[in-house]
């Protein structure tokens, strides 16, 4: 592995994360972080298919005619998504139930039809593949570490394993409901940008209006 | 009636596909700066919305669900794992259809949505609001009004959030939270002042 395949692999992690600077697939980082398991589940079906949706399309793109290529790109992404359904219902039908419709908006994740166009039509098949397992671990980090947050501070559990004692148990931990509800997925995301871009300066978007104090004795 | 009434109500407020869902949300992010783009958009969401659910609803009903070839003589069979690729199908030709309509018809409103209409296939709100109608067997009739009701949802959001993104770029947001971050945070106050609405039923 060289210097341009770890950074295919590493770059989207943190530096170019999909979800916090490029505005891409948050639906779901928002939908199925109430839990930890169904979080790693998502994580894990999703990597899965853009893998595979990059791999196939970057095999197959001398052959794709531009103007019929989109729909080409969301065929493939539907039937990848399609074999993860059936899977996650034959062999995890609890998990599968709670997932609800969100397996199924993975094709219209723009994650995966993002790096579909922008990367794996250009380039050969193992550049695809770091390119693709980058940006599914980069999506992987943000949901699972929003998902522990709101399952810890909302539950008081993690994975399902009480880890904060709740003051009905007899413990000292009364459960913030916030956390479980639509807000407070909304509330850590963007503290979490704030956090990642506080530590990576270089993210920050410059204001579109700058604004100046102006001393009394300039005014007039 | 009533009971259509009711439904048209918990899919726009109680169960908005932005606020309590959060579907459409890289769009609804992005494309959230001017009120007079998101009006566009938000348009454009209502229209396809209103079209597709019920066309996939009907889709769903008569060729896909279990038992629904009974028809052809083909009553044990069951193709419903062929929805979701149906689904998307049936979105993407609609707007590639409403798109030439609109083209031949009426090119100025053609003109002011833009490139909006051909990003709308790949907006999740269109397609989940197909998923939940299927996943909650919704009817013809209701899924008609289950469609319009969501974009109407949708659409509202989308502009509230751009009115008061519009007056946000005037303060002084720290640097860290400045353009995404803030407009998260602003989102999560809206999900809240739509919460409630959840205690009402018609």
């Amino acid at each position: 592995m060289n210097g341009t395949d770890t950074k295919l692999l590493v770059e989207p992690i943190v530096d170019n994360n999909p979800i916090t600077l490029q505005i891409l697939g948050i639906c779901s980082a928002l939908a199925v972080t109430t839990k930890l398991g169904p979080a790693i589940t998502m994580s894990i079906a999703l990597t899965a298919v853009i893998v595979g949706a990059s791999v196939i399309i970057s095999l197959i793109r001398e052959h794709m005619p531009s103007s019929i290529r989109i729909i080409i790109q969301m065929t493939i992404i539907a039937s990848l998504v399609i074999v993860v359904d059936q899977v996650l219902q034959a062999f995890a039908y609890e998990l599968s139930k709670q997932l609800s419709v969100f397996v199924g908006l993975i094709i219209t994740n723009c994650i995966v039809l993002g790096r579909a166009e922008a990367f794996a039509s250009k380039n050969p098949p193992w550049p695809s593949f770091l390119d693709a397992l980058g940006h599914g671990l980069g999506y992987s980090a943000i949901l699972i570490t929003v998902a522990a947050i709101r399952e810890l501070l909302g539950s008081g559990t993690l994975l399902g394993v009480q880890v904060l004692p709740l003051l009905e148990d007899g413990g000292w931990y009364e459960p913030n409901g916030l956390m479980l509800l639509a807000p407070g997925a909304f509330f850590i995301i963007g503290l979490m940008i704030w956090a990642i871009r506080t530590w990576r300066p270089q993210q920050i978007e410059k204001p579109e209006y700058r604004i100046h104090i102006v001393h009394r004795t300039e005014a007039g | 009636m009533e009971h259509y009434l009711s439904l048209l109500f918990k899919a726009v407020f109680v169960e908005n596909l932005a606020l309590a869902f959060f579907l459409g949300m890289c769009t609804f992010l992005a494309v959230s700066k001017r009120i007079t783009t998101a009006l566009g958009l938000g348009l454009a969401v209502i229209v396809v919305q209103t079209i597709t659910v019920p066309v996939n609803a009907v889709i769903h009903q008569y060729l896909l669900a279990e038992g629904a070839l009974g028809w052809l003589g083909l009553s044990d069979l069951d193709l419903s794992f062929l929805g979701l690729i149906t689904y998307i199908g049936v979105i993407a030709a609609m707007v590639q259809i409403l798109e030439m309509t609109l083209d031949r018809y009426f090119p100025a409103l053609y003109q002011a949505l833009g490139i909006f209409l051909p990003l709308i296939t790949v907006n999740c709100a269109i397609l989940g609001g197909s998923l939940f109608m299927v996943e909650r067997g919704y009817n013809l009739p209701e899924s008609t009004v289950y469609g319009f009701g969501t974009g109407l949802g949708w659409a509202l959001a989308l502009v509230l959030l751009a009115g008061i993104r519009e007056k946000l770029k005037y303060s002084d947001v720290p640097d860290g939270l400045q353009g995404l971050g803030i407009t998260f945070i602003t989102t999560g106050l809206m999900a809240m002042a739509f919460m409630s609405f959840s205690g009402i039923s018609i």
